[in-house]
């Protein structure tokens, strides 16, 4: 099982004719994904590695004869929210955003939007998700003879706030024959579609899904977020979680904003190590290196 | 006369057999199908633009846009 | 993007709220100027980016326009937390009667934006929320229906404020509100939003921060109200010629991703590295295993060959460093032979040997057979995802310490 997609999941590409989405579109059908159709405003007629373009998304919707899931949206930051509007307006309930530097207040209105409609958003700034061997909607993993290996099915629900660490996470755990449930790359912004804690509920459901790891970094509140849900929902999963960039604490780089948009460094409270605090209070386990990972994830399992 | 033009790049080369590489309607083709740019069209043919070369990203839509056979992508650092 | 105080109260008063018959002055004479229209008591503020004006002597009160003058051309001269002012602000002193805090920020867990109000101003309002929370009305506002007054009013009357106070503080937090959301801030503060004796409301300072995605869309504002200069980007410290250049070098394609960062890093070890996860985790395992790193960088989305190139280059050329280290979290779409042939090209471009050069190779992923194929022909070795994070960045550290990996 998995959460949110599945081996029918039909879905767009919006900007597909970009250079990202080109190779994204060839990935996806190599994984076995099932893209209906692409919309490009202007580009109606062309294919993109067979795959029908279109104007709108109406279009692509009655091409299909039917409801279409999701879309993966590559359109430029000045277009995205436009795009991503268009595409909940016309019923579909998926939507994974790839695109990067949309200003907060779009990105806040869309996640607005979405939650008047009841869809969901993933990302902006985001790879995407994948359930192993199945499908994946977004850049994760990359071609397919290279996500096979990363992503062996599994039982490990992965969620990262970099989409490079989703891979890299998932590897080791593949690598450890744990294998994953679903990967999720949700995304670097400061206000995102859907959070760990937001996402728990549908791991939470899956029963293939056996246990959590996280990736995460200073800055925001999604940790305390999920250490609060954790508590109070009495989850069954049991959470593990990577945090980097602690060399932020240091005296030198404070004030500094490092990488992601939403990772900047504000006094003590939001501090690497108060954060790690506050996750291990709530029975979150947070590792020093990655490859401690899977042993760690078999013993709670087991334990 | 074929259309490899490339003293500039490091890595990729591309040759267009002729009669294709004369043909102005596939110069347009080319020019629009790639994603880096590394063709233009003119009226004599496909022109290719050396300093975009090493840009190819290998997706070989030139390829599948041309008759086959005719577009060959070529990698320096095999040889 | 950060504004002065006097470009905030600019940005307020654009938005309705009411303001003082302030001037922004650049010398004492301009500063008597102002003093002598104002006809009374003023306030000298210097316009500078740092807090702890007042304790730095940089808020100073003159009782005439020739006070002014003097106070104005200390304060111009007046260096603060190492800035020199780009000016001064001559205010009319208020007749307070009360002071309010009138404020706007992103709440990043519901996803909206909060209103903050509060009938302590003057001080620091994170105090107030801790020691005094029924004096600290919040409310959160729709991103996408309009801003209603009575959303302000509800905030606003949470603290108890009531009567002409409350009708007269409404349509300020209103418009605080509406401003924050039509210009792109992360942050809109009016403390004090001040009562005077004559009952009218008035902001006595701004404070405003823009999102930095947001700027290229704010020209307007920006450039012809404020008219600020679009090489004026208030960076919290002065970048460096590294910085400076890897941000050019990113703006002028918009394929994938670069960043560049150097303040606090000195070594000999140059890293080119990513993406965002991968740059934090891999920073942090060379300096545990005693690496020095010259720099911080990230590499993200798809770059351009051009681009990866670019970056390379420049790290290649910072003062001490001998060598690179080319590490990389598993990509997906990042491509391992667009990067690998970008920091060749840079080596070659420099004169280098790309064997040499090149301490490691870690990137694993998309296109990862491609890649390892380029870098064989340049004799650099290839390090695929069974070499850990951790082992790779002990790896480079090895190399460039004199060991053999």
């Amino acid at each position: 099982m998995s959460i949110l997609l599945d081996k029918d999941t039909t879905f767009i590409v919006q900007g597909i004719t970009g250079r990202e989405a080109i190779n994204l579109t060839r990935e996806c059908l190599d994984y076995g994904s099932k893209i209906v159709g692409g919309v490009t405003p202007g580009r109606k007629g062309r294919e993109v590695h067979g795959v029908p373009v279109f104007d709108t998304v109406a279009q692509a919707v009655a091409n299909h004869g039917a409801a279409i899931d999701g879309s993966v949206v590559t359109v430029p930051p000045g277009f995205t929210k436009d795009a991503v509007i268009e595409a909940i307006a016309n019923g579909i309930k998926l939507l994974v955003i790839v695109t990067e530097r949309i200003p907060r207040g779009d990105v806040a209105e869309m996640v607005e939007f979405a939650d008047m409609h009841g869809a969901r958003i993933i990302g902006p700034n985001c790879l995407g998700l994948i359930v192993p061997g199945v499908c994946k909607m977004g850049g994760i993993g990359g071609p397919a003879k290279d996500a096979a290996k990363s992503y062996e099915p599994g039982v490990v629900g992965v969620m990262s706030r970099s989409g490079g660490m989703t891979t890299e996470i998932s590897s080791s755990l593949t690598a450890a024959g744990l294998g994953v449930s679903t990967a999720v790359s949700i995304g670097g912004d400061a206000i995102i579609g859907s959070t760990y804690a937001e996402l728990m509920p549908y791991f939470e459901a899956d029963e293939q899904t056996r246990a959590i790891v996280i990736y995460t970094e200073p800055g925001g509140r999604m940790e305390a977020q999920l250490a609060e849900w954790k508590t109070e929902n009495n989850s069954r999963l049991p959470i593990v979680a990577f945090m980097a960039g602690k060399f932020m604490d240091d005296e030198e780089m404070q004030g500094m904003s490092f990488g992601h948009a939403g990772t900047i460094v504000e006094g003590k409270e939001d501090s690497a190590n108060e954060k790690i605090k506050r996750l291990e209070e709530a029975g979150i386990r947070v590792v020093e290196r990655i490859d401690e990972i899977p042993d760690v994830v078999k013993k709670r399992i087991e334990g | 006369m074929s259309a490899t033009e490339s003293m500039d790049s490091v890595f990729i080369d591309v040759a267009i057999a002729e009669p294709a590489a004369s043909d102005a309607d596939l110069a347009k083709k080319l020019e629009e199908v790639c994603p880096v740019n590394i063709f233009r069209a003119t009226d004599s043919g496909t022109e290719i633009v050396r300093g975009q070369l090493d840009e190819c990203v290998l997706c070989e839509l030139c390829v599948e846009a041309a008759p086959a056979g005719s577009v060959t992508i070529i990698k320096k650092y095999e040889q | 993007m950060r504004f002065y105080e006097y470009e905030a109260r600019k940005i307020v008063e654009l938005a309705g709220i009411p303001v003082t018959k302030y001037g922004f002055c650049q010398t004492a004479d301009e500063a008597r100027k102002v003093a002598e229209d104002i006809g009374g008591p003023t306030v000298i503020k210097s316009q500078v980016l740092t807090g702890g004006r007042m304790k730095a002597g940089g808020v100073q009160f003159a009782d005439t326009p020739e006070e002014a003058a003097e106070h104005a051309a200390n304060i111009l001269e007046l260096e603060i937390n190492g800035l020199k002012p780009v000016g001064v602000l001559v205010d009319p002193k208020a007749e307070i009667k009360q002071e309010y805090y009138a404020g706007v920020v992103w709440d990043g867990t519901a996803k909206k934006p909060l209103m903050l109000f509060s009938d302590m101003g003057g001080i620091d309002i994170e105090q107030v929320a801790e020691e005094h929370p029924d004096h600290v009305g919040r409310g959160h506002i729709s991103n996408l229906l309009p801003v209603g007054d009575f959303e302000a009013k509800q905030v606003i009357a949470a603290t108890g404020v009531t009567g002409s106070q409350l009708n007269r503080a409404t349509p300020v937090l209103a418009k605080l509100a509406r401003l924050f959301r039509d210009n792109d801030m992360l942050l809109a503060e009016i403390n004090p939003l001040a009562e005077l004796t004559d009952g009218s409301f008035v902001a006595l300072d701004a404070h405003m921060e823009m999102e930095d995605e947001a700027v290229g869309r704010q020209k307007k504002l920006l450039r012809r109200e404020l008219r600020i200069a679009e090489e004026d980007t208030r960076d919290s410290y002065e970048p460096s010629q590294f910085e400076k250049n890897v941000k050019a070098i990113d703006a002028a394609d918009h394929r994938g991703v670069i960043q560049g960062k150097d303040h606090g890093f000195k070594g000999n070890l140059g890293l080119v590295i990513g993406a965002g996860g991968g740059s934090l985790t891999l920073t942090d395992a060379v300096r545990s295993q005693g690496g020095k790193p010259a720099n911080y960088s990230e590499i993200g989305g798809n770059p351009s060959v051009a681009k990866a190139c670019g970056l390379a280059k420049e790290v290649l050329q910072k003062d001490g460093v001998e060598k690179i280290a080319v590490m990389m979290s598993i990509v997906s779409n990042t491509r391992v032979d667009i990067v690998a042939r970008g920091v060749i090209k840079a080596c070659l471009d420099l004169d280098k040997d790309p064997a040499e050069t090149i301490a490691i190779f870690r990137i694993p992923g998309a296109w990862e057979d491609e890649g390892s194929k380029i870098l064989d022909h340049y004799g650099v070795e290839y390090c695929d995802r069974t070499v850990s994070l951790w082992d790779a960045a002990g790896r480079a550290v090895a190399k460039i310490q004199g060991f053999s990996a």
